[in-house]
């Protein structure tokens, strides 16, 4: 039983701080913002010489073995930042769905190229009609003479517009219609019949929604040997919804540490606000909140590689948690900054609204509670 | 980093499980299961720190040369941790956790060699005199006067909220022997033999039924100099110290699952007509239990900090204020977990010995109570508010 960071850990932790604090300023989140890409490809390259695109993945395929404690570091350095790179849908996301259910060919083909900084991913799987329910999938893959072909909608797909090539989840038809197997395909970007409508994501980032009519491709496309890929497209949510996590305990961190000093300088009625204990009080329970917030990431990452019941518990305990300690500690800090923190003068509300974002992303507090209960038993899904 | 416990505390804990199995007997567990007051009454408490005495395990915190363990802090949170899951009863805290830490770092060689033995061994049981009717929040404002008289202090005044004062034979106080410049100075901690001519003790009953604090008055309390711990007008500075080990000497975590569980289980037992199929019952249990997930990575946490010898810094409020408002969602639960029978009320106690047939099942007889009583979870040690003081000051700086 150990908790504390090995030296490794903490020299990791050292390098990203320190990078993201000197590159990821306030000018440089401005210029983002208005950017069509919503990234730096030049800090991408950095990245990769860090090494941290290589960080989660397998030795044998160019990668450093690198588990969730190590992707937490640097996620919640990321969240101090409001770093907008995709490095959630290609490195988290992408690269663990490959290393998690892709062949060995398509793993040797895939991951050093996303480890060197070549290649972008981004996952399809959410659609209108499931909200977060990972296993309602309704779009089609189709077998053909030639392949498959592809046909559904998907939505909130993170960086799509930045990815070579988006992972998309479909039902696998057979002969007769419909098999209940989830199927993961590679579609190439541009692939004709894709559709893609993209944003700016709320806090951050780009996100895109899309079409499939009749999208053609390879036999090849399809990740893995043709099992089920839900246990893998939850097992990489639970990862991702840990990282995630950790970057959010990064976002609160931040508005607590600026709240504080704001509320050192700001004087009403001739003393500073932080005098009033209401104030104080109101503090005491942010930096609670914000503590507690980074024991139960931690335990989500603990439990990222264990097996599934505990690991799904663990997930949706921190997402849940974290969720309720996210929106107490953004909506204070707006509330304590007074009408300085509707505005977009100040950071606040950059921090407020990828928070936001963090809440609904694979779902919020309620939709975790609920399944946190059904895998105990309480209650049926 | 990781989670798992060693080969070596693995071993430990199947020590400390197999201590447990041997001595804590059916009828110890039913008292335990059925004592809705914060702490055990001494027929229970004090027959289990006899036993834990036998086998060495009288004082976990204390260092090896007065009697304890030498546990590491894992072995520390193994042993509560399995005293918590296997439902064991309460021993003197007031004793072990309290006076015993004040008297090993400030006592003189004596009071080591008298007190520390009849700690250990149950011989003296013990309650608190800290707070004062006028002195709740604002300790140091207390107005209990000790006065020189030769080799004696004569004590006039009252203590409030003494926890078990009924039962025990020695109390350990704050007085006042000085008027110092700041209300903390001028302050002593003494120890007092409860059957000192000028004693009383009043009775108080707390709203869940239970007879747990009183009022103590003195009058012309004659008390030897030598029975004061340290220097004198110091009490505030080995005072504090004890108040740092109430908040931070639990490792409460497990206790609260246990809690948590006694509650689940009779939420699907047909007891309670299954109440865990009421969707937002079974919602708010796995809240409180995500709650008590963050609290025991948070107490983890410090284990690990205090392991690698690392100071954990201030957390020890954040924790004691977490742990009682957990303490309180999880007996609140319990009240609408058992419904309609919540409001069927026994006065008698204790529970376990009871000499009618209760009017509804015996397991369901502490729920209520304890959630009654344990409103004072947020108020003793410390009130919430003070808590968040402590926070503002010492983790935010303010």
């Amino acid at each position: 039983m150990d908790l504390t960071l090995s030296d490794e850990q903490r020299l990791l932790r050292e390098s990203a701080d320190r990078f993201v604090a000197e590159t990821f300023t306030a000018d440089h989140r401005k210029k983002t913002a208005n950017d069509p890409l919503g990234f730096s490809p030049a800090i991408w390259k950095q990245f990769a010489e860090l090494g941290w695109l290589a960080l989660p993945i397998g030795e044998a395929n160019g990668g450093l073995g690198g588990g969730a404690i190590e992707i937490g570091i640097l996620m919640e350095a990321f969240g101090r930042g409001l770093v907008s790179e995709p490095y959630l849908s290609t490195v988290v996301i992408g690269a663990g769905l490959v290393a998690e259910c892709g062949t060995e060919a398509q793993k040797q083909a895939i991951l050093p190229k996303i480890a060197e900084g070549t290649l972008y991913l981004a996952l399809a799987h959410s659609e209108r009609a499931a909200r977060f329910d990972l296993a309602h999938v309704d779009a089609t893959a189709k077998k053909a003479a030639d392949g498959w072909r592809l046909n559904g909608s998907k939505i909130a797909v993170l960086d799509g517009a930045t990815a070579n090539q988006i992972i998309v989840s479909a039902r696998v038809a057979n002969a007769n219609g419909a098999s209940g197997k989830l199927g993961l395909f590679l579609v190439p970007a541009g692939a004709p019949g894709l559709t893609l409508r993209d944003y700016a994501r709320l806090g951050g980032g780009r996100g895109c929604s899309l079409d499939l009519t009749n999208v053609a491709l390879p036999a090849d496309a399809l990740l893995g040997d043709g099992s089920d890929a839900l246990p893998a497209v939850e097992a990489v949510v639970d990862r991702a919804v840990a990282a995630l996590g950790a970057e959010a305990v990064g976002i609160m961190q931040t508005l607590l540490d600026t709240t504080l000093e704001y509320t050192k300088i700001r004087k009403q009625f001739g003393r500073p606000l932080s005098a009033n204990q209401v104030i104080r009080h109101r503090l005491a329970d942010m930096a609670m909140q914000v503590d507690e917030a980074r024991s139960i990431s931690l335990r989500a990452a603990l439990m990222a590689d264990a097996d599934p019941l505990q690991r799904s518990r663990a997930a949706s305990g921190a997402k849940a948690k974290i969720g309720k300690c996210a929106r107490f500690v953004a909506e204070q800090s707006v509330q304590l900054h007074g009408a300085m923190g509707v505005t977009e003068e100040l950071d606040i509300g950059s921090y407020f609204k990828r928070l936001l974002a963090f809440d609904t992303l694979f779902g919020g507090s309620a939709h975790h509670y609920r399944r946190h209960a059904a895998l105990n038993g309480r209650t049926q899904a | 980093m990781d989670l798992t416990f060693s080969t070596e505390e693995r071993a430990f804990e199947q020590e400390v499980r197999d201590f447990i199995a041997a001595n804590l007997t059916p009828e110890l567990k039913r008292a335990t299961a059925l004592t809705p007051s914060v702490f055990s009454d001494p027929d229970i408490g004090m027959a289990w720190q006899r036993a834990l005495h036998k086998k060495g395990w009288g004082a976990p915190g204390w260092p090896v040369e007065h009697g304890g363990p030498d546990w590491t802090p894992a072995q520390r949170w193994i042993f509560e941790a399995e005293s918590a899951r296997a439902g064991v009863p309460n021993v003197n805290v007031m004793g072990v956790k309290m006076v015993g830490p004040v008297i090993i770092g400030f006592g003189s060689p004596e009071q080591k060699n008298f007190y520390l033995p009849r700690i250990l061994s149950g011989e003296d049981y013990w309650c608190q005199g800290y707070s004062e009717p006028g002195s709740g929040s604002d300790l140091s404002s207390l107005k209990t006067r000790a006065v020189r008289d030769g080799d004696d202090y004569i004590i006039n005044g009252t203590k409030i909220w003494t926890t078990h004062a009924h039962h025990a034979n020695r109390m350990f106080a704050l007085v006042r022997t000085n008027e110092g410049e700041r209300q903390q100075d001028g302050i002593s901690f003494i120890l007092i033999d409860m059957k000192t001519p000028g004693i009383t003790t009043r009775p108080i009953l707390t709203i869940g039924g239970d007879h747990e604090v009183n009022q103590v008055f003195f009058d012309d309390v004659r008390v030897p100099v030598a029975n004061r711990v340290g220097e004198e007008g110091k009490g505030w500075t080995y005072g504090k110290y004890l108040l740092e080990f109430e908040r931070g000497s639990g490792i409460a975590s497990a206790k609260l699952r246990e809690a948590l569980k006694t509650i689940s289980d009779l939420a699907s037992s047909d007891v309670t007509g299954r109440a865990i199929d009421d969707p937002d019952i079974a919602l708010r249990m796995s809240e409180v239990e995500v709650d008590i997930d963050t609290l025991e990575m948070t107490e983890l946490r410090v284990l690990s900090a205090l392991q690698t010898g690392q100071n954990p810094g201030a957390v020890s409020s954040l924790i004691k204020l977490r742990v009682s408002e957990i303490r309180q969602a999880v007996t609140r639960l319990g009240v609408e977990v058992i419904g309609n029978d919540g409001l069927a009320v026994e006065p008698a106690r204790p529970f376990y010995k009871l000499n009618h047939e209760p009017a509804i099942p015996e397991e369901l007889l502490p729920v209520v109570p304890e959630f009654l009583n344990g409103r004072a979870y947020t108020i003793f040690g410390g009130s919430s508010e003070i808590q968040r003081e402590i926070i503002a000051k010492m983790v935010l700086g303010l």
